[in-house]
């Protein structure tokens, strides 16, 4: 099919798509206005276990379970993306990448480095300050293990990759990935052990707006983000080595 | 008009199933897959929203002030987090095709296989 009857019928068919959305959505509750009682529900059962952050309350306690599912699917896709570039490393090539990279840091201007090496330590606390209180106010463990993933990306800017081979070699990235998963299966399997329900809160609930308050909600969001530093940084360095392999 | 922010995410659905049709590189192709997605957030996103409700976070403001659904908010998290390991995967495959076939052109993928 040549791309100008390509364009063609799919503009035809994205004109009658848009229109049978624009008719569907002109029938939804009014902008503003919500209706339903799930939103009062959700934030009475979240203050009832003590959390805060409704928002969090819901993702890791009412929800939990579809949450363990999302958690699963981040850690197939990670390693499915990390088999995919695998697969075209030969032998050899990844001592070469390591010397083109030992030049390219000759070239990087000396202020990038400096920031990247300033900003290391920071984002750090950062990210755990955004994954141990999850509960408490915006952020949890998907947003902090994201944070966290970033600064091993500030490493690599800086131009350390000696200091990142240190900071992430594979085998750990790896293990945080899979301690993550497992930390949130178990904590599931313990609500059906200890409340008789799997993902039931079976721990102390405490008192709202302290560190260790909402049961297993903060517990739920340091393992998920555990995972997800490991997974985005385990995804990010395979993309990293991809592009120094691939720069000869 | 009160439907404005679902019109918004019809936009973004269909302009970024066009920019997939007439894509000619698959990281393009991948971009415009984001773009699609990005329809769902705003549309879980206006669906809870309330007019003059408080982000739903309880830690200064009194219990029973009407906030926006805490449950689209967490229901987008779940979409973000998703999208964003549908697009490694995705690129992943792009760079795996672009090795095989020398292109990353999705029309010409299939022809230089003979």
């Amino acid at each position: 099919m040549s791309p100008a009857v390509r364009r063609a019928l799919g503009l035809a068919a994205l004109v009658a798509l848009g229109g049978l959305c624009a008719w569907a959505v002109a029938g939804l509750p009014d902008f503003g206005h919500p209706r339903g009682p799930y939103a009062t529900a959700a934030v009475r059962a979240s203050l009832r276990h003590q959390v805060n952050a409704t928002v969090g309350g819901v993702t890791f306690d009412v929800r939990g379970i579809d949450t363990l599912g999302e958690e699963l699917i981040l850690f197939c896709a990670a390693i499915g993306a990390t088999l995919l570039l695998r697969a075209q490393r030969a032998e050899g090539q990844a001592q070469a990448a390591v010397e083109r990279h030992e030049e390219a840091r000759e070239q990087a201007p000396g202020s990038l480095r400096g920031l990247g090496a300033a900003l290391v330590g920071p984002v750090l606390v950062l990210g755990a300050y955004v994954l141990a209180h999850g509960h408490l106010t915006p952020g949890g463990g998907f947003q902090g293990g994201i944070i966290l993933a970033a600064a091993l990306v500030l490493v690599y800017a800086a131009g350390q990759i000696v200091a990142l081979e240190r900071v992430r070699p594979v085998d750990l990235v790896e293990v945080s990935e899979a301690a993550g998963a497992a930390a949130y299966v178990l904590m599931a399997v313990g609500g059906l052990v200890f409340a008789g329900a799997t993902m039931a809160n079976f721990l102390p609930y405490g008192q709202a707006g302290m560190l260790l308050s909402g049961g297993t909600v903060p517990v739920l969001n340091v393992a998920v983000g555990v995972e997800v530093a490991g997974a985005i940084t385990l995804i990010v360095t395979e993309f990293l080595d991809q592009a120094l392999l691939r720069r000869a | 008009m009160s439907v404005a922010p679902y019109l918004v995410a019809v936009w973004l659905l269909v302009i970024g199933l066009y920019g997939v049709i007439t894509s000619r590189h698959l990281v393009h192709l991948v971009m415009c897959l984001s773009v699609m997605q990005a329809s769902t957030y705003v549309l879980l996103l206006a669906i809870g929203y309330r007019t003059g409700g408080m982000a739903p976070i309880f830690a200064d403001i009194p219990p029973g002030t009407p906030v926006v659904d805490p449950v689209v908010q967490a229901l987008t998290l779940t979409d973000v987090v998703v999208e964003a390991t549908a697009s490694a995967v995705l690129l992943a495959l792009a760079v795996q095709a672009h090795k095989r076939f020398g292109t990353a052109d999705p029309d010409r993928l299939g022809e230089l296989r003979g």
